[in-house]
């Protein structure tokens, strides 16, 4: 079997779809916003240059897809008094070595000494464990659905390994959730979304349903290559011009209806869904996740008395405006003048799936 | 960070996998999905594999783009 990706980037294919876009967008004669939702699509769709090239009435908005952005400045202050404790290790994806909490970043205190690693997985972070049994491993658990269950399945490991100095900072968040949210009185205005595709492989299609059914707006679930992105587009300017909103699976190639059963029984095995706060949007019911009574032992905020402050946000920064597609990047005062890549001030410059970054990168 | 990427299993053993990247393979986790054997396309996310790649749905895909926008009669 050969499995390709590469005609999914098929330019005249793609040609063809802008077309029909261009005509069926005119014909409609009003204007529409969709968001995609995940950051992934955002860099997706900047790298592409599709932006550049829709009809002047069709607006693709950035949504709260990029964990680095969504995560709290506060939960950057829990890593960094983890990181002054005796022994410690901090163990965590790149991008989120250079946000900035109230007290600086985790690069700064690595910078003053302090043992601070980026790790591919999280199974890495419990690799350290086992070979420093005198360090204590703190894994900052930062990302959706798609990240959650590679932790818990870290966390079992640990525990079959009869490591006691093995922890995880729980700062998961969950995409339905804040969709609702965003769909909530005084939100968000979009006719549509995007919806991700790796989050939605494991998933699945069900908890979506609510979007179409409750909010009657349009979603697809979209692969990441120029195609998948222009025939979602072409399919939420059908059905909103057409009133018959749906929840479409465009990636089938990778997302089934029931999504990975087995990832998600992992994730229910070792978390349970619990209030979370978001950057700048604030606490969203149940769209975080929190560890079950019986891993408690592993919570690295319980067991090493770790206090998530409410940290104020960078000061001019409008990422929480960004992400929730209330304004685009070039809105932002400080969007390439006192915010740059090498400078970031605020977290969608930092990640590199952050909207901001990915303006910055590749054009407007 | 939910970015995925595709590979080739090359063999399995207990619950991992040894995937081929277009000439770099790596060790990747089966924990999260079991059932997979050498020759299929596996989704990679940090070191597991997610969910296997159809190559019937992907061809399925192509074939249904092609109906809509190449039979389409446009301006």
């Amino acid at each position: 079997m050969t499995y390709n990706e590469k005609p999914f980037s098929d330019s005249a294919l793609a040609k063809r779809m802008l077309e029909k876009l261009y005509d069926s967008a005119q014909s409609a004669g009003r204007n529409f916003s969709f968001m995609e939702v995940c950051g992934t699509h955002t860099m997706a769709i900047a790298k592409s240059g599709i932006r550049a090239v829709l009809p002047e009435n069709v607006r693709l908005l950035s949504g709260p897809g990029c964990p680095v952005c969504v995560t709290p400045p506060g939960v950057i202050d829990a890593l960094l008094q983890a990181a002054a404790l005796p022994g410690a290790v901090i163990a965590g994806f790149g991008d989120m070595l250079r946000v900035r909490g109230a007290n600086g970043a985790l690069e700064d205190c690595r910078l003053k000494g302090a043992d601070v690693r980026v790790v591919y997985s999280p199974l890495d972070a419990v690799a350290i464990a086992e070979q420093n049994p005198r360090k204590t491993v703190i894994f900052a658990g930062v990302g959706f659905e798609t990240t959650a269950p590679l932790s818990a399945c870290a966390v079992k490991k640990a525990k079959a390994l009869k490591l006691k100095n093995f922890y995880v900072y729980p700062a998961f968040k969950l995409v339905p959730p804040a969709l609702r949210a965003l769909l909530a009185p005084g939100g968000a205005a979009v006719d549509g979304f995007i919806l991700p595709g790796h989050v939605s492989a494991v998933i699945g299609l069900e908890p979506y349903r609510f979007i179409p059914a409750e909010f009657r707006l349009p979603c697809v679930v979209a692969g990441f290559e120029p195609l998948d992105i222009l025939h979602a587009v072409n399919r939420l300017v059908s059905m909103v011009s057409e009133n018959k909103p749906a929840l479409e699976n465009e990636y089938s190639r990778a997302v089934k209806p029931e999504g990975n059963p087995q990832a998600v029984r992992l994730l229910r095995e070792v978390f349970e869904p619990a209030d979370a706060r978001w950057r700048a949007i604030g606490v969203i019911p149940a769209s975080g996740l929190v560890f079950r009574q019986e891993w408690e032992e592993f919570d690295a905020a319980l067991s090493l008395s770790l206090s998530e402050p409410l940290s104020p946000e960078p000061q001019g920064c409008r990422c929480g405006e960004v992400i929730t597609g209330k304004i685009t990047p070039k809105q932002c005062p400080l969007f390439k003048t006192a915010c740059t890549p090498s400078a970031p001030a605020g977290p969608c410059m930092v990640s590199s799936e952050g909207a901001c970054a990915a303006w910055f990168h590749y054009g407007e | 960070m939910c970015l995925a990427v595709p590979g080739k299993v090359l063999s399995v053993k207990d619950s991992a996998a040894e995937v081929d990247f277009g000439g770099v393979a790596r060790s990747v986790s089966l924990d999260m999905l079991s059932g997979v054997k050498p020759g299929d396309y596996v989704l990679v996310h940090a070191g597991f594999a997610v969910q296997v790649l159809s190559e019937d749905e992907a061809l399925k895909t192509i074939q249904c783009f092609r109906e809509i926008y190449e039979a389409a009669q446009l301006p």
